[in-house]
């Protein structure tokens, strides 16, 4: 199948930047460890962190996916592919395959980490958590994945970070309850996946039943990737000007 | 089935609001070696984007193999090797050409083949960042030659390529095109127009001239194939 094929290219690119790998496998982990430090309580981290393990991921998945994408959509090797026998979602699949192998890993480590040694206290099951938080990371490859069709240099790409990102964060509830914020913004943090993932990991970090509330929170965020991989795979043009 | 393996009536393109292909009209045959010569910004690389699908056009039709151009069935009968190598450069040469491979469905061995065509056979296990520019070149026209493409379409192949490796290529070209593959050359060097099977002179999204080098030459009177041009050029 076409997109395992681009999939298994994608990671031997990746194998080839031993770097990055090392900072996509433990910059997560390495931030959840500061945040234990600067609250130095494991109560308020634990308060705190579960919402954290989503958004990291989120972040740094956005960034990698938005610039390596706009690496092939900028240089000839998109233009080949397209006069090839390579169906554009094929391609976006591939992307998201590589990208998704990734974010287990990523959130892995993370979490492993977080529970073992750093003290998060987690009420409901640690795969349920495990499995939002990829999720997480996954959603925001997909953005990143949709958003580079927007932009034509990596300069663009990278402050598509600040503003497709920070705001999600700054209203997915984590800062200010969003019941507490006024009607716009809280009409915004209800169209923001970024929220129903927070929202998420509060929930199984609180309670160990899976409830409707819960699933209606998956259900949105993986509909939010099905969307956004789509949405990338229609940005992709085999004819351009 | 006619004996041409594209043609292209009417063709017209507009960039950024520029006429750039101002309706032309071409023909390139099966089984020989087309040479699309012409000064840098003429149109050459906006006429070989019509001629495999990738380029939008605002009149005009390209028909390729006997479907327009950039239908889904010629994805895997028309090899493409753009100006840019588009080659991974974070990737070794054999495993760029392996991903190629899979994509087009072509057996894994044809790998070994273009590379040896290339003269890159040497360099399989090297990644293509750290490849000299025309061995960057060169891997890029691999991936054009895997597959058995019935037509290629190449965007100035041998830049920067030493004599003798020029040479080669042009050999190969040859004997592909004995093997009845249609091929079209770009180039802006007029020296390499003598060594094409048949000319399309290009100047200023127009062309000039489609014939053989030889047809040009009792036509204008030159035997120089630059002065040729130059004859052309000043009659348009």
């Amino acid at each position: 199948m076409k997109a395992t094929i681009t999939a298994r290219r994608v990671l031997t690119q990746l194998r080839h930047d031993p770097r990055t790998v090392v900072m996509l496998l433990l910059v997560p982990t390495l931030l959840m460890t500061l945040l234990r430090f600067v609250f130095n309580d494991e109560h308020a981290f634990s308060r705190t962190a579960p919402a954290l393990l989503g958004v990291f991921p989120f972040v740094i998945m956005f960034l990698v996916a938005s610039v390596t994408t706009l690496r092939e959509r900028t240089t000839a090797t998109l233009e080949r592919l397209m006069t090839m026998p390579m169906g554009k979602l094929d391609l976006i699949l591939g992307y998201a395959i590589a990208f998704g192998a990734i974010a287990v890993a990523q959130v892995g480590v993370a979490t492993t980490v977080s529970v073992l040694w750093l003290g998060l206290d987690v009420v409901g099951s640690v795969w349920t958590l495990l499995l939002i938080a990829v999720l997480d990371a996954v959603l925001g490859m997909a953005l990143g994945l949709f958003v580079s069709a927007f932009a034509t240099s990596e300069f663009q790409a990278i402050q598509f970070m600040p503003l497709f990102v920070l705001p999600q964060f700054l209203l997915c509830g984590l800062l200010q309850p969003r019941e507490r914020m006024g009607w716009l913004l809280n009409w915004l943090s209800d169209v923001m996946p970024l929220s129903y993932a927070v929202d998420a990991l509060t929930r199984v970090t609180r309670s160990a039943d899976v409830d409707s509330a819960l699933v209606l929170d998956l259900v949105v965020v993986a509909g939010c990737v099905v969307a956004a991989l789509a949405l990338g795979a229609g940005t992709l043009r085999r004819r351009t000007a | 089935m006619t004996n041409s393996a594209v043609t292209g009536t009417g063709l017209r393109v507009v960039r950024g609001g520029r006429d750039v292909l101002r309706g032309v009209g071409f023909a390139i045959p099966r089984g020989s070696v087309t040479g699309l010569l012409g000064p840098s910004g003429c149109g050459k690389t906006t006429l070989m984007r019509a001629v495999v699908g990738v380029q939008t056009i605002a009149d005009g039709t390209v028909e390729v193999l006997g479907r327009p151009a950039g239908h889904p069935d010629l994805r895997s009968r028309v090899g493409y090797a753009t100006q840019n190598p588009a080659v991974y450069a974070d990737l070794t040469v054999g495993e760029c050409l392996r991903y190629f491979a899979a994509v087009l469905g072509a057996p894994a061995r044809d790998v070994d083949r273009v590379l040896a065509e290339v003269d890159l056979a040497g360099q399989a296990k090297q990644l293509v960042g750290s490849l000299s520019g025309g061995q960057r070149g060169r891997a890029s026209l691999a991936v054009a030659l895997l597959g058995s493409p019935e037509l290629l379409v190449l965007d100035e192949p041998t830049v920067g390529l030493d004599p003798v490796l020029r040479e080669d290529l042009w050999a190969l070209f040859h004997r592909l095109a004995a093997t009845g593959v249609a091929l079209v050359v770009s180039s802006h060097v007029m020296d390499e127009a003598a060594r094409c099977d048949r000319l399309l002179f290009m100047r200023d999204g127009l062309v000039l001239a489609d014939d053989t080098p030889d047809g040009l030459r009792a036509k204008t009177g030159q035997d120089d194939l630059e002065q040729a041009f130059l004859r052309l050029a000043r009659a348009a």
